[in-house]
């Protein structure tokens, strides 16, 4: 399996979601600048968390215009897997993949520690690999997580099965404490916790592996069935 | 024309303009003698800034001498942008701290920001790509809507650079006191990682190569920064916050990258950033060190405002810029790299073989002086110094036995007090995790970050208390490299070298310049001993409010090697049921000690009980222990002594803690005596700890009633919930910053 890793200037994070493809994963990974137009030949993309463009707008909103997008949203059309973590995540909302915007944290501070998270929905193929209800301990570093949309969005991603991860304690002022969720067709997921940093035991945690693993053993799946 | 609204070189002269600029009458004429004319305003400027303290050490220097440079791991002393210190593999650490005192003093959040950003330009600019950032803050009391104020907004600036620049920023110390209300201190250290074969060096070499300028474009603002930086702050100094400068972290990010692809490629011949002194310092340092000369055409310099004047271009502290000196012909090559990041590359010059630096603007040439003079011919003073008073009082004091009634109330006291209690608030507003490489989390003696793909880590600490310096600094500045070595060796590591950033008050008054050198001395002496040079470093003096000097206050930033990841080791008790162990014999040492500021609000009497030589025989001790894997936990024993040092081993787990010491006086539970460490041991580890550190006592054990319990000879002394400990130790900093004033 081959996964792309989307490079926009200032993403920070790039190379952490490399390594975990690489050495956690032991899959095939790219850097994939913001600058081309294809993304031909890869299985799985994932945006990187970071400051894109500085941030200096509303997160992730001039990295939705840049050239790489259009084809991520084609990539996304196609029913492949599309992970947009912390930045990325702030990304994909700018660029209506997935429903809501995020406003700052509760506190108005940055915020960096292991937090805890339910699994909502483990059965996307993102979280396959996790149990229902399961709590797994995952890195978030974000200033910009408070997750906001309007009640109706909100009554549907709920209705939907759409909340795939939810913060136990409420760290940033998110609705329904959500950190993650997915679109309709659950083949593009948001969320502002770091999986990609939760791969080695050095580090302290490995909850996040098994969301990586879960992409390949859908893919895997999907290519035993086409094949 | 611009140029005609500037003061003539009579003018210069005669109304003495070049005083404003921190020029002595004496620097002046020994300016003239050099260019054998008057200088124009431009290079009275260059001169001026050059010549700060800031640039040119020219007060600080005889002491800096005394520094041990060199070792057996030292790839690069003092002198180029950092230091640099082999780790094995043909790899090497990049290092080194700086101050941004007087800018944070003014404007809180872009003092330190910019601050972060300077320090981050060192490392990447010698080739290394950092990887870790720390810091080291000093403010007043937590007490008034000023001081709360600068330290949310530094702690805010620290925290709005580093996370979008994406270094982790993985340690630090904070230590709270009046005489930093109106000066505090912000001290950034940045960390870098490099191949030996990347190495660059700042130098313009070969005549006719092209000089070329990469990143943000110059404007006003920084004008002067570092003469700034070298005078005392008044109430006045509100009306420099021009001097003080914009930071533009994501360019910042950009500038990283292009610049470690551009020193993987060969037509790269010198590279330094434009750091204090901007266009003038990088110039004249790189083509004083490669012994040339160069030339710019100011016209060229990418400006942010029309109608810049040379003075203006050339003294502007405009933030994320750097120089770079390229092989005549290949500009093409750079410029091909740095568009892949959105970024320019300016040709603005060339070096030339005639040592000077020349500027043309508008066709004409507007300034042209020896760059040596400029980099290494300031002049040097041997300021005159005098013991103080206070230090003669101090050392007769005979020991103040404080009196406790509650032991457990005065230990909840100390860990409530801000330079005791949990940084948390402060650290979880930095991004510690970034780059997935930090193994060990703010909050323990020392940072680790791992070296990926291999079986090794470096450990790092910043460390100074400057209560003990206040009280002798001579061996307050021994304690200050030791203290940074012990929590290396707590971390499993092996202390490599140091960066030192040495800030005091107005070194023209006798007694503080005594104080320089006393601290220097000691120093030097443990630094020395401890086999721990210094490869880099800074100097900040002036810092005074109002004619009131700081502490003294040289922070130590070090680097270890962890030779094993599983040699790493942090502070926090592991299991119940581990033995306790203290290592190091306790007097009554009660000088400058946190103790003392709660009992008494002052500092007096003599500084802790240290002795070099039982400090480095410990540490050697110590180090074989963890690395033979008999130790659990290790933590040293800093403010607060015992009592703090074992609370802090238990608080934030589920754990508790029942010990037994026996002594005089019971106090001696809060005495802060020097080389003194506590460690966790798993009972089947005994015979083998023991063995390697026969010295530790075995004074308790852990245990799993969450309860902390010390008993002083068979009597129990402090019997609380661990729990509350820890609410009281957690909630310290964040309940100061919500309370009124």
């Amino acid at each position: 399996m081959k996964f792309a890793v989307i490079v926009f200037p200032g993403s920070n994070c790039d190379t952490d979601m490399f390594h975990a493809i690489q050495e956690g994963l032991g899959e095939e990974v790219e850097m994939v600048p913001h600058y081309e137009t294809t993304l031909v030949g890869y299985d799985a993309v994932l945006l990187p968390g970071g400051f894109s463009y500085g941030d200096y707008l509303r997160s992730g909103s001039i990295a939705s215009y840049s050239k790489i997008m259009k084809a991520v949203k084609d990539f996304a059309s196609q029913g492949k897997p599309v992970l947009g973590v912390c930045n990325g995540f702030q990304v994909l909302l700018e660029a209506g993949l997935l429903p809501g915007a995020m406003k700052r944290n509760e506190e108005l501070k940055f915020i960096c520690q292991t937090t805890g998270l339910e699994v909502v929905n483990p059965e996307t193929s993102f979280t396959s690999q996790y149990d229902q209800g399961e709590i797994i301990q995952v890195p978030v570093a974000h200033a910009e997580g408070n997750y906001e949309c309007d009640d109706v969005t909100l009554e549907q991603l709920e209705k939907n099965n759409q909340v795939v991860f939810r913060y136990l304690d409420s760290i940033n002022g998110s609705k329904n404490n959500i950190a993650g969720i997915v679109n309709e067709t659950g083949n593009v997921l948001g969320m502002m916790p770091h999986p990609e940093r939760a791969v080695d035991r050095l580090l302290g945690s490995t909850d996040g592996l098994r969301l990586f693993q879960s992409i390949l053993a859908n893919w895997r799946e999907q290519h035993a069935v086409s094949s | 024309m611009q140029l005609v609204l500037e003061p003539n070189t009579n003018e210069i002269k005669t109304k003495k303009l070049y005083q404003e600029m921190g020029l002595t009458d004496e620097e002046f004429q020994l300016i003239e003698k050099i260019l054998d004319r008057t200088p124009n305003y431009t290079e009275t400027g260059i001169f001026s800034v050059m010549w700060s303290e800031h640039c040119s050490y020219k007060k600080s220097r005889p002491l800096l001498k005394k520094f041990p440079t060199s070792g057996e791991h030292v790839l690069q002393g003092p002198g180029e942008g950092a230091g640099v210190v082999d780790i094995g593999d043909g790899q090497a650490v990049v290092f080194k701290m700086e101050s941004h005192n007087h800018p944070s003093a003014i404007e809180p959040y872009q003092g330190a920001a910019t601050g972060v950003g300077g320090i981050i330009r060192d490392i990447f600019s010698m080739g290394a790509r950092p990887v870790a950032l720390l810091n080291s803050l000093r403010f007043g009391e937590l007490t008034t809507p000023r001081t709360k104020y600068l330290f949310e907004e530094v702690v805010a600036g620290i925290a709005g650079y580093g996370n979008c620049v994406g270094v982790p920023t993985v340690g630090g110390e904070i230590q709270v006191d009046d005489c930093y209300k109106g000066n505090p201190l912000v001290n950034a250290m940045c960390v870098g990682l490099i191949d030996h074969d990347d190495l660059q060096v700042g130098q313009a070499k070969g005549i006719g190569n092209t000089v070329m300028y990469i990143g943000s474009k110059t404007g006003k603002d920084g004008i002067h920064g570092a003469t700034f930086a070298s005078e005392e702050l008044t109430d006045e100094s509100s009306e420099d916050r021009p001097a003080v400068q914009v930071g533009d972290p994501f360019m910042e990010k950009l500038l990283i990258e292009a610049c470690l692809e551009i020193t993987k490629c060969d037509a790269l011949v010198g590279i330094q950033d434009m750091g204090a002194a901007g266009l003038t310092s990088s110039a004249s340092e790189m083509a004083s060190k490669a012994g040339t000369g160069i030339e710019m055409n100011l016209d060229l310099v990418p400006q942010r405002e029309p109608n810049m004047t040379p003075y203006e271009m050339m003294l502007s502290e405009s933030q994320e810029r750097m120089l770079i000196v390229v092989e005549k012909g290949r500009e093409q090559e750079i410029e091909q790299i740095v568009e892949k990041y959105d970024l320019d590359a300016v040709a603005v010059g060339s070096v030339i073989e005639e040592k000077q630096l020349r500027l043309l603007f508008g066709g004409e040439v507007v300034a042209d002086m020896p760059v040596d003079a400029l980099a290494e011919d300031a002049p040097v003073y041997h300021l005159p110094s005098k013991m103080p008073e206070s230090f003669i009082k101090n050392q007769e004091l005979s020991v103040q036995l404080p009196l406790i009634e509650d032991f457990g109330k005065v230990l909840k006291q100390l860990l409530q007090a801000p330079t005791i209690a949990s940084k948390e608030w402060v650290y979880q507003q930095y991004d510690y995790m970034v780059q997935t490489n930090t193994a060990v989390t703010p909050g323990s003696d020392a940072a680790v970050i791992r070296i990926r793909n291999h079986n090794k880590a470096i450990a790092l600490s910043a460390d100074c208390n400057s209560r003990y310096i206040r009280l002798d600094p001579k061996t307050g500045g021994q304690i200050a490299v030791a203290e940074a070595a012990r929590n290396i060796i707590c971390s499993g590591g092996e202390p490599l070298a140091l960066t030192d950033c040495l800030n005091f008050g107005n070194p023209e008054k006798e007694e503080n310049f005594w104080e320089m050198e006393q601290a220097t001395d000691g120093m030097a002496e443990a630094g020395e001993l401890l086999n721990t040079p210094v490869v880099s470093g800074n100097v900040s003096l002036y810092n005074d409010t109002n004619g009131e000097s700081i502490f003294p206050t040289p922070v130590i930033g070090m680097v270890g090697l962890i030779h094993d990841l599983n040699h790493i080791t942090t502070q926090q008790a592991k299991q119940a049921g581990d033995f306790v162990y203290v290592l190091g014999e306790t007097h009554e040492d009660f000088g400058g000690s946190e103790l003392q500021k709660l009992l008494n609000g002052s500092y007096e009497g003599k500084a802790p009980t240290f002795d070099l030589q039982t400090e480095q025989a410990r540490q050697q001790t110590v180090l074989k222990a963890i690395q033979a894997g008999t130790i659990s936990s290790a933590h040293d024993l800093a403010e607060g002594g015992l009592a703090v040092g074992l609370a802090e081993k238990v608080m934030g787990t589920d754990l508790g803690l029942h010990v037994n010491v026996t002594g005089d006086n019971p106090a001696q539970v809060f005495s802060e005596t020097q080389s003194r460490y506590i460690f966790t041991v798993r009972k089947e580890n005994q015979e083998a700890f023991e063995k390697h550190v026969p010295e530790a006592n075995h004074i308790g054990e852990v245990t799993s009633d969450q309860l902390f319990v010390i008993e002083w000879n068979d009597q129990e002394l402090i019997h609380e919930k661990v729990e509350e400990l820890t609410s009281a130790w957690k909630g310290a900093i964040p309940c100061l910053l919500k309370s009124k004033a």
